[in-house]
């Protein structure tokens, strides 16, 4: 039998006098009550000094069970609840759930609804990509670029308040059309504002925070999120793009009108560092704003005249038996409704949403893997979730 | 050089009043010294009350809004009304804390900042003690801050303060570094450690002050210390100690109301502190930049060129992100320190020849 030395054993514990001070890994609770984790999120941080070792997120305390509720209202009144998923773009979630139940029903929309849909589904891509940028240099510790795009984000909402009387929660795309009509005048100020609102981005944004030598030392080679990694856990929206993959529902899946429009997909080049890094997917959400800015412009020029509602649309909805999937790509990734009608009950039998920032989030620990401290905020906030759709 | 004598500007006040004269001299001392620590600290109060002002007007005009309005014109009585506020507020203090240390570290953290005002220069004979070790009190002083943050940090019982204050102490000491080399130029310029000499051997015009007579070096040590300054008292883009959206309020975390409110006061006392240095060293203290100008008397001089540089520290805190903690030290021990001593040599040859 081998003598085991009692100095042995306290050496691999680190316990040893001779084996230097016995350090042990500290357990850092980040959140719920956080001011980075974008919501009540809660990471459980393994770290040795500044250094993360392993991060595990906890989520579920926004929780407030959308998919059951939705089991108990009718067709109509999951919209609302659709709103306050990502309560950031609840114009693109409200979009997702209308085009997979018209898909279910196979029914028409006018095409002035149509077109309504993807002006405002764009404007809000630009509103919610305006806070990812605002918040995002908060992460970082700059407080100026985050007013700035709150004053740009205002005119979006000002815009959306004139238009359906909602600032956040809109309640806009119904089934078979939109709720209101365009007033007087929408398209010269929707117009007005897409010409300052380039200028803003060039002549403001890029110079005060995207290029600054700072925030460019602090997000490249941050976070790196390798394209084969970002497949594996389903990442999708600006999070792949920013990867490098070449990926966007609005033209590789064309839903809705979208494939009347001329635009790109814009994807991480790794300028500033390695493709995948924080700067990347950061950069892509300030490009996609202004592509934003180019399927708008040509949306109103195309707008035609015409009914907002599909006639054949009843008050009470009579979805026939069936199951369906719809996506769209919302301004955090793909967003998908899994529905389940057996024909007979006033709403969906079974509703299963696939939120995008759910998927995104769940990457984090693999990314944030001996980062800093403050690598882990550059990560969350390049990641852009909104916990009211992680946790739903 | 020659010193000149000056008299600290209390003593001769209390010694030319002749209702005191029963009093012995020690007594007088004492009183005059009394009297310098309640006008220094109404200094640093009225200070903050003012700079706290201008600060979230100059961010709200830089963020493209109106910042305070309502409390007073363009809301100047607003901070007072903050102060007024933090002052009847409950004072916690949570369980599982060291009292202590926690009632003690505001105290020494607010005190050396107080301490440091004793030796600047304000005008040609307004100076409480013009000590002939002047700006190495000053380093040492500043020094101390250190155990009271890590007091603050360790005795609050919560991580984020402890890690607020193991980064500042970090951040600290190493910047003490640049720091003292930067002023070590400037002294060598002025061949004196004491405050005033060095005003003084800048005289007869702005070209003489060290920033621009010794150009490049002079310019150098100035730039050096105006960034490890803001290390120094952790502004941005150095507020690692406070990052607000790493670790929520670091070492000030657990305080609240009028201990909170010392610290608050500290760093502001600091920024007027280290602002009213880079003036003293490298900007020619009181002395006025063209003779032309020379009826503006020194002190008025001396707060104008220290409120610019503290209008920079604001201006610079709204402008740019944060660093990282390797960044911060990369920063420091690898860009500044050997610039700090390159402008040393340089200014060494230009002394010797």
């Amino acid at each position: 039998m081998p003598e085991i030395k009692t100095d042995d054993v306290y050496i691999e514990l680190g316990k040893h006098p001779k084996a230097g001070f016995a350090t042990d890994d500290m357990i850092l609770q980040m959140g719920p009550q956080h001011p980075s984790t974008h919501g009540v999120l809660r990471i459980e941080c393994v770290t040795d000094g500044e250094i993360i070792k392993k991060a595990t997120c906890h989520i579920g305390y926004l929780h407030r069970c959308f998919e059951k509720h939705a089991e108990n209202v009718m067709w109509q009144g999951v919209i609302p609840f659709t709103d306050r998923m990502d309560y950031l773009a609840s114009m693109g979630q409200n979009f997702s759930y209308v085009i997979t139940v018209e898909k279910l029903m196979g029914i028409e929309v006018p095409e002035r609804a149509e077109y309504m849909r993807v002006i405002t589904a764009e404007l809000q891509r630009i509103a919610s990509h305006l806070m990812a940028y605002g918040t995002y240099g908060m992460d970082i510790g700059a407080f100026t670029p985050f007013l700035w795009a709150f004053r740009e984000r205002e005119y979006v909402l000002d815009l959306f308040e004139k238009l359906c009387g909602a600032r956040l929660l809109y309640n806009y795309m119904w089934i078979g059309g939109v709720s209101h009509d365009v007033y007087d005048g929408f398209a010269e100020e929707c117009m007005s504002f897409l010409d300052t609102f380039e200028r803003v981005v060039f002549e403001e944004f890029n110079p005060i925070l995207t290029y600054n030598k700072i925030f460019i030392e602090r997000t490249a080679n941050v976070g790196i999120l390798s394209p084969e990694l970002a497949i594996d856990y389903g990442i999708t929206g600006p999070c792949l793009r920013g990867s490098g993959v070449d990926w966007d529902l609005r033209r590789d899946d064309p839903y809705s009108i979208y494939d009347r429009f001329d635009f790109e997909v814009i994807t991480g080049k790794g300028e500033m560092g390695t493709v995948g890094d924080c700067w990347d997917r950061f950069m892509v959400r300030v490009l996609e704003m202004i592509e934003s800015v180019k399927i708008i412009r040509q949306a109103l020029q195309q707008m035609p005249e015409g009914p907002i509602m599909n006639e054949k649309i009843k008050k009470v909805i009579r979805v026939p038996a069936g199951r369906v999937y719809g996506r769209t790509e919302a301004p955090r990734g793909e967003l998908g409704y899994y529905l389940i009608s057996d024909g007979k009950g006033r709403g969906p039998n079974r509703l299963k949403a696939r939120s995008p920032c759910f998927s995104n989030l769940s990457v984090l620990e693999e990314i944030s893997r001996g980062c800093m401290l403050a690598d882990l905020i550059a990560i969350i906030g390049s990641l852009d979730i909104v916990l009211g759709c992680v946790d739903r | 050089m020659i010193q000149a004598e000056y008299y600290n500007i209390f003593v001769k006040i209390i010694d030319q009043l002749a209702v005191l004269d029963f009093l012995p001299p020690v007594w007088k001392f004492i009183l005059a010294s009394v009297i310098a620590a309640l006008v220094f600290f109404h200094v640093i109060a009225i200070f903050a009350l003012v700079a706290i002002w201008v600060e979230r007007k100059v961010a709200g005009h830089i963020q493209d809004r109106l910042g305070p309005m309502e409390t007073g014109w363009h809301g100047v009585l607003q901070t007072l009304a903050d102060a007024i506020k933090l002052l009847i507020k409950e004072d916690i203090i949570a369980g599982g804390i060291d009292r202590r240390l926690f009632v003690l570290a505001p105290v020494i953290v607010f005190m050396t900042a107080l301490a440091v005002f004793v030796v600047f220069p304000v005008g040609e004979n307004f100076i409480v003690s013009d000590l002939n070790i002047g700006i190495l009190y000053i380093v040492a002083i500043s020094t101390l801050v250190v155990p009271g943050i890590i007091m603050a940090g360790w005795s609050s019982n919560n991580k984020w303060s402890l890690f607020g204050a193991m980064r500042s102490a970090a951040q600290i000491v190493s910047y003490e570094v640049p720091v003292g080399l930067a002023i070590v130029c400037a002294v060598m310029a002025a061949g004196s450690l004491s405050m005033q000499t060095i005003v003084e051997s800048q005289a007869g015009g702005f070209w003489n002050w060290f920033i621009f007579s010794k150009f490049p070096f002079g310019f150098i040590a100035f730039f050096i210390y105006f960034v490890a300054s803001l290390a120094e008292i952790n502004r941005t883009p150095f507020d690692l100690p406070e990052a607000e959206s790493e670790i929520v309020a670091g070492y000030m975390t657990e305080y609240s109301g009028m201990r909170w409110s010392f610290f608050f006061l500290a760093e502001y006392g600091n920024m007027l502190a280290v602002g009213a240095i880079a003036t003293t060293l490298f900007l020619g203290g009181w002395q006025t930049p063209i003779s032309l100008l020379s009826f503006i008397p020194g002190p008025v001089w001396f707060t104008a060129k220290t409120m610019f540089l503290v209008f920079v520290h604001i201006w610079l805190r709204w402008t740019l992100p944060r660093l990282r903690v390797d960044q911060l030290m990369y920063m420091c021990w690898k860009v500044l320190t050997p610039f700090a001593f390159v402008s040393i040599f340089g200014i060494g040859l230009w002394m010797t020849f």
